[in-house]
């Protein structure tokens, strides 16, 4: 084989096309006579509808229909539920779906009551404000403790109740657990909702084709299989007959999987009713309500340890914001209670959850999903746990980590993916290790006194995590050599820019031993690839990728095989390189591989029996469980007394991830996760009043990390591959994110000398503002600071 | 109303009749079919969308088409010639300075104009220039070594 | 996010552009920067019928030395004013502030008369004109007026321009000798609006004490609030951390903050009392002290 480009920092295949304004993106998509949609949308987040009246929008020029509810009739329904719940005794699950148009009671503000159709958008949005739609406003349920108490109304009044989902799992005994500790630690931990906010938002082209009888969709998903699916099932039409496209995606992170949005589902029902080509460009205020949220959480939680501070157990009763509605099942709430086991061993532990349902908009995985909550309580409770009892930080987790010989490692819970949570294979004490040096830990207690000395103040940060990545069920590909002597590679998932024309490519080059620039992959066209799930949980790479290699795989035999014939030797004697395959130690005996697919497909002639035409495979890959990737974030921050202003000095990463394919992408994945994180830590909040409006919907004041806020970081890795798949990769998508916030909490309060006065951030996000508030007065930390300084 | 305008874009001049509401980047996407330039907030702070107006970076979101009647607008079509990436946008592609690509033509465009008035940026110049077009997938470090790439490549 | 329709009129004089306004009053509105004003019509809280293009109006764009003021013209961009000798050489408070007004690609458009006009409380450069004591001129087609800053701002996002005005110049004087500036601000990202600002102005007498002090906040009220107890109560005084120190408690009493999804009105206090120490310290450091 030629150089191996598996595992190279290969320039990405997709970048010509992005970088020169040539990749298409759905915005971009324009048919011949196109018309647009704009949505009318509720100003209530709770309201019961009395009446709708389109007559005066109706009469606009340019505007073709408008629709309500009851203009859907039968193809009115609630949307599917995208993820059951897993099975775990005892728990209680209510589903309620989103509805395509809101037909009685608003739940949220921004829900969509009707869909105006017209020549332009801005006709469109003229129509809209011409909507007449009487609403009786409704008392909101917003605030998550008074969403359990039923004065506070009912967001789906036929349930009598707010809660959503109820489930308990437990590990071992927490009561003996206690019984046996030297210490236990209590504490109340809040997690604010945020937005994904990627900078592309989503929209929908739908076009019908009566002739060709066909539907084709363009979406901003991450799971287009999916999406076609159910929307074929909607509209009564067979899969073969809908195609689903995403093509160049601008940043998913989550809410753009299928979610089946109403917009998603309008569209092609409306396209074809007006036989023309309908677009809908979600634009940012929209986004805002439209495009699901990440979560609220409140945790009440404790820890018991041992005097030398191993842990006993830990018991978590935390509620969870879901919106209102729970398409997404428990995904994220179970995503919390796993993930906050982390890389420690945790012999008893019980954990209860109650999801709530609220007049907010719905709540679905974005980037770590519900992971940071759980990192954020077990991290934040080590702190604690770590100054009662006088122990160093990164010695207390040191001495929790679960030690290398004891993966697999089963936590004796049920994850996301219905599995018992099982850790695949981990060493997370050299992971420690890198990143205690990386970030001058040893010698920080000096530093920091040094420029307290001239009056600044440093602080440190140092956590650990796990991230379960790369869940089934499974993904496919088809990978084909072309007569033209490039490969093509087609997949079910969607791409939003996490580089899979690239790592695909590298791991098909290396089979097929074409170059990387010479490999085509598709992604995210239904058309192309027939099945597969989508991009989500940090699993393109793992499972979609091992499918891309299984399939080059038998590619790889099917030319040695075609070769062999050809050259009438044997299998051994080849050698494939450079796009040729040549009979080894002969120079002048080499065939191209663009010759040899037309040789693998005769015209004339007769083929034996058996035999598949062309150097073509598909191949499926579905993992029994998911990887566990871990790893250490440190970081250094400087924190101005007064103002409460953060600036991060340093960070550092050291992370393992199984096998890596390209360190480059890899890299990029972890920046954007960190980035995210960092958002999510310091600047991003979205803030809603008592009556549930959203009091930041835009980008002014909802505010996401610039060029100025993202320090430079410091990347490490060590390589535990996984025994799950061939590749030995884990996924990497989410890592970046997942721990920033406790690690903020914890540099922010050892800068400000914080647990010296019996201070804890033991909340996210924190905003100077904020901060000041939770640390009392802001003059006493200036004045006791300022009187060792002077 | 409609008004004329007759606007050179990438060094082609274009005249059309637009309605005095259309927006300047609707009017690059999809009246002239340069969808390169990308829109993501339309209150001017992502920054995607920006344009070159006469040389200088502006919020094509931020202007009315029927503004540009006699101006010179680039935008990221116009950046490279017959397929050959400038040194910013090759410098970009070595660095893996973008990920999804939607935040690209702004970055492209605001960072070709501060190259051309500041060659040889320290690195908080650089992040202070960045600081008006926002990403959310890269975390910003790669286009900041892009940037300084591509400065050291162009004073070669 | 698409505005609603209007009628655009690129104005071929100023006398065109006046007529108009004078003729639509409210329901027409000048279009300078638009970087304040477009985005508002995107969102469809602003929808003006007419919209009267300034920007081919160029002989508005300019800075002049006069005597002892500096005259800017309503359509000076940002980038203009930031590039300009006369601001950065005898304006060192504008000349501080600006880089804090958003981005780049904002500041090639936005105008410090548009700024003005706008009125917007959280801005930095109606504090910074209002420290500076500077004096607004207008036109109309019955005249023209001259409005001292602290008269112009009325209220949050209000001014004293009546409907068929346009502001036309921003005349700001230049601090005598022994004078220093600062402006301070607390913004979460750069570019955004400040949580809290200060532009603050110190001139020195031949001993060193403070002769005259201004201090003008943004985000601190209804308007570009000043502090003009804390400022009287420093003369005669030497600008040191002690006085700066009463200064800045008598300012966070003379203001009033309102609070927002970023900061509290008691976090936005506190920072005006910090901000205001800091400053004058620098600005007393500047003017020779
Ligand atoms: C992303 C972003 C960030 C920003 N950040 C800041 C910031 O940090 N600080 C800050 O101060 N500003 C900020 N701004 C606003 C910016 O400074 C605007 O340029 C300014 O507020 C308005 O000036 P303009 O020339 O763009 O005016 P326009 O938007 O054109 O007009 C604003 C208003 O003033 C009226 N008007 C304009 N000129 C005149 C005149 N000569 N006479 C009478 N009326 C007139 C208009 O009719 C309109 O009502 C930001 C804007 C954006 C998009
Ligand atoms: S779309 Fe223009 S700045 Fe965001
Ligand atoms: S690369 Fe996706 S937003 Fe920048």
């Amino acid at each position: 084989m030629s150089i191996r480009s598996f595992g190279q920092p290969i320039k990405r295949n997709e970048d010509g096309r992005l970088l020169q304004g040539k990749a298409l993106f759905v915005d971009d998509v324009e048919l011949p006579r196109m018309l647009h949609a704009a949505f009318v949308r509720s100003p209530y987040a709770h309201a019961r509808i009395r009446g709708i009246d389109t007559q005066a929008a109706k009469k606009r020029p340019g505007v073709v229909a408008i629709y309500t509810a009851t203009d859907l009739g039968a193809y009115w329904r609630p949307g599917f539920l995208l993820v059951p719940p897993p099975p775990i005794a005892g728990i209680t699950f209510n589903e309620r779906t989103q509805v395509p148009l809101v037909k009685d009671k608003v739940r949220h503000a921004g829900e969509p009551v009707a869909v105006v159709i017209a020549e332009d958008r801005y006709i469109a949005e003229d129509a809209v404000a011409e909507v007449v739609v009487d609403y009786e406003e409704l008392p909101a349920v917003v605030d998550l403790e008074q969403a359990r108490d039923a004065r506070s109304g009912f967001v789906h009044d036929d349930l009598k109740t707010n809660v959503a989902a109820h489930v308990r799992q437990i590990k071992g005994d927490y009561a003996k657990a206690v019984a046996g500790a030297a210490c236990v630690i209590k504490r109340r931990f809040l997690y604010d909702r945020g937005s994904s906010l990627p900078i592309e938002t989503r929209g929908v082209v739908a076009h019908w084709d009566a002739k060709a009888d066909r539907m084709t969709i363009w979406d901003t998903t991450q799971a287009p299989v999916f999406l076609r699916n159910g929307l074929a099932a909607m509209l009564g039409l067979s899969e073969r007959q809908v195609r689903v496209i995403a093509p160049f995606i601008g940043g998913g992170f989550g809410p753009k999987i299928m979610m089946f949005y109403p917009e998603e589902v309008i569209l092609p029902w409306a396209a074809r009713k007006l036989a023309r080509p309908i677009k809908w460009i979600e634009d940012r205020f929209e986004h805002f309500f439209a495009t699901t949220h990440e979560r609220g959480q409140l945790h009440d939680a404790e820890i018991a340890l041992t005097t030398d501070g191993r842990i006993l157990g830990v018991k978590d009763v935390f509620l969870h914001d879901t919106g209102a509605y729970d398409p997404y099942g428990l995904t994220v709430p179970i995503n919390s209670q796993c993930t906050l086991l982390g890389p420690y061993h945790i012999p008893n532990y019980d954990s209860t959850f109650t999801a709530l349902f609220t007049n907010k908009p719905i709540v679905t995985p974005y980037r770590g999903a519900g992971r940071q909550h759980g990192v954020f309580v077990i991290e934040r409770l080590l702190d604690i746990a770590a100054r009662e009892l006088k122990l160093d930080r990164a010695e207390i987790r040191r001495r929790n980590f679960i030690p290398p010989d004891d993966f697999p490692y089963n936590n004796q819970i049920i994850y996301q993916d219905f599995t018992a949570l099982t850790y695949d294979s981990g060493n997370y004490g050299p992971i420690l290790d890198k990143a205690l040096k990386a970030i001058g830990y040893a010698g920080f207690r000096d530093e920091q006194a040094r420029q307290r000395a001239k009056g600044k103040h440093l602080g440190l940060g140092i956590v650990a995590y796990v991230e379960g990545t790369g869940i089934g069920p499974y993904e496919g590909a088809k990978v084909q050599v072309q007569a033209s002597g490039k490969v093509s590679v087609a997949t079910g998932i969607g791409t939003q820019g996490q580089g899979h024309y690239t790592s695909f490519a590298q791991i098909v080059a290396d089979q097929v031993g074409a170059k990387v620039t010479d490999i085509e992959v598709v992604t995210g066209d239904t058309d192309q690839f027939y099945w597969g799930a989508g991009t989500f949980a940090s699993r393109g790479a793992v499972v979609a990728g091992n499918a891309v290699n299984e399939a080059a795989k038998v590619v790889r035999q099917k030319i040695l095989r075609t070769a062999a014939e050809h050259f009438e030797c044997a299998e051994a004697d080849l050698v494939i390189e450079d796009g040729k395959v040549t009979v080894n130690g002969v120079p002048g005996k080499s065939v191209a591989l663009g010759v040899l697919a037309n040789v693998a497909n005769p015209m004339r002639g007769a083929v034996k029996p058996g035999t598949e035409p062309g150097l073509e495979a598909t191949s499926y890959f579905g993992p029994e469980m998911g990887a566990t990737a871990a790893g250490v974030h440190a970081m250094i921050v400087e924190v101005d007394p007064e103002t409460l202003m953060v600036e991060i000095k340093d960070y550092v990463v050291v992370h393992d991830c199984g096998t890596v394919i390209n360190p480059l992408i890899l890299a990029g994945q972890i920046h954007g996760g960190v980035a995210q994180g960092i958002g999510n830590a310091f600047y991003e909040q979205l803030v809603f009043d008592g009556q549930g409006q959203l009091r930041n919907a835009s980008l002014a004041d909802y505010l996401i990390p610039t060029a100025l806020d993202v320090p430079r970081m410091t990347l490490d890795h060590t390589v535990t591959p996984s025994p799950l798949n061939p590749l030995g990769i884990k996924g990497a998508g989410e890592a970046g994110a997942i721990p920033v916030g406790p690690l903020f909490a914890q540099a922010v309060e050892d800068a400000l000398g914080l647990p010296d006065k019996g201070i804890e951030l033991n909340e996210i996000p924190l905003s100077p503002s904020r901060l000041w508030e939770l640390a009392g007065s802001a003059d006493n930390i200036t004045a006791s600071q300022q009187a060792r300084v002077r | 109303m409609s008004h004329k305008v007759s606007v050179t874009v990438n060094g082609t001049t274009h005249e059309r009749q637009v309605e005095a509401r259309l927006l300047l980047s609707d009017f690059l996407r999809h009246d002239l079919g340069l969808t390169g330039t990308h829109v993501g907030c339309e209150h001017g702070v992502c920054g995607a969308c920006t344009i070159l107006l006469d040389g200088l970076p502006v919020r094509s979101c931020l202007m009315l088409a029927a503004q540009t009647n006699g101006r010179a607008v680039t935008t990221i079509e116009g950046l490279s010639t017959d397929g050959k990436l400038s040194p910013l946008q090759e410098a970009f592609r070595d660095t893996h300075a973008l990920q999804c690509g939607y935040c690209t033509p702004g970055m492209l465009t605001t960072m070709t104009a501060f190259l051309a008035e500041t060659p040889n940026p320290s690195e908080d110049e650089i992040r202070e220039a960045l600081s008006g077009n926002l990403c959310r997938c890269t975390g910003y470090q790669n286009i900041v070594d892009a940037v300084k790439l591509a400065s050291q490549r162009m004073a070669r | 996010m698409k505005p609603a329709p209007f009628r655009y009129v690129p104005a071929a004089s100023l006398e065109e552009a006046l007529a108009l306004k004078a003729e639509h009053g409210d329901e027409a509105k000048f279009l300078a920067g638009g970087q304040s004003l477009i985005p508002a019509m995107n969102f469809r809280m602003a929808q003006p019928a007419i919209l009267i293009d300034i920007n081919p109006l160029t002989a508005l764009s300019y800075v002049r030395q006069d005597g002892n003021a500096i005259r800017v013209g309503a359509l000076t961009r940002y980038r203009t004013l930031q590039r300009d000798a006369a601001i950065a050489g005898k304006l060192p408070l504008m000349a501080e502030a600006l880089p804090e007004v958003a981005h780049p690609a904002i500041r090639n458009r936005g105008t410090l008369g548009g700024n003005l006009s706008h009125a917007d409380p959280a801005s930095e450069l109606p504090a910074v004109v209002s420290a500076l004591g500077g004096t607004l001129h207008t036109r109309s087609k019955k005249g023209t007026r001259r409005i001292a800053a602290q008269d112009f701002f009325t209220a949050a996002l209000t001014t004293a321009l009546t409907a068929d005005e346009l502001l036309t110049e921003i005349e700001l004087p230049v601090l005598p000798p022994r004078s220093g500036t600062s402006f301070l601000e607390v913004a979460r990202r750069r570019g955004d609006y400040a949580m809290m600002g200060v532009a603050c102005a110190v001139t020195l007498n031949a001993s060193g004490a403070c002769a005259e002090a201004r201090l003008a906040y943004c985000n601190a009220g209804e308007t570009a609030m000043l502090a003009p107890k804390a400022a009287a109560a420093l003369k005669g005084q030497r600008i040191d951390d002690k006085t700066a120190r009463a200064a800045a408690e008598r300012a966070k009493a003379e203001i009033n903050p309102f609070g927002n999804v970023h900061a509290s009105a008691d976090y936005q206090r506190h920072l005006a009392g910090v901000l205001t120490r800091r400053a004058l310290l620098v600005a007393a450091e500047r003017a020779g002290a």
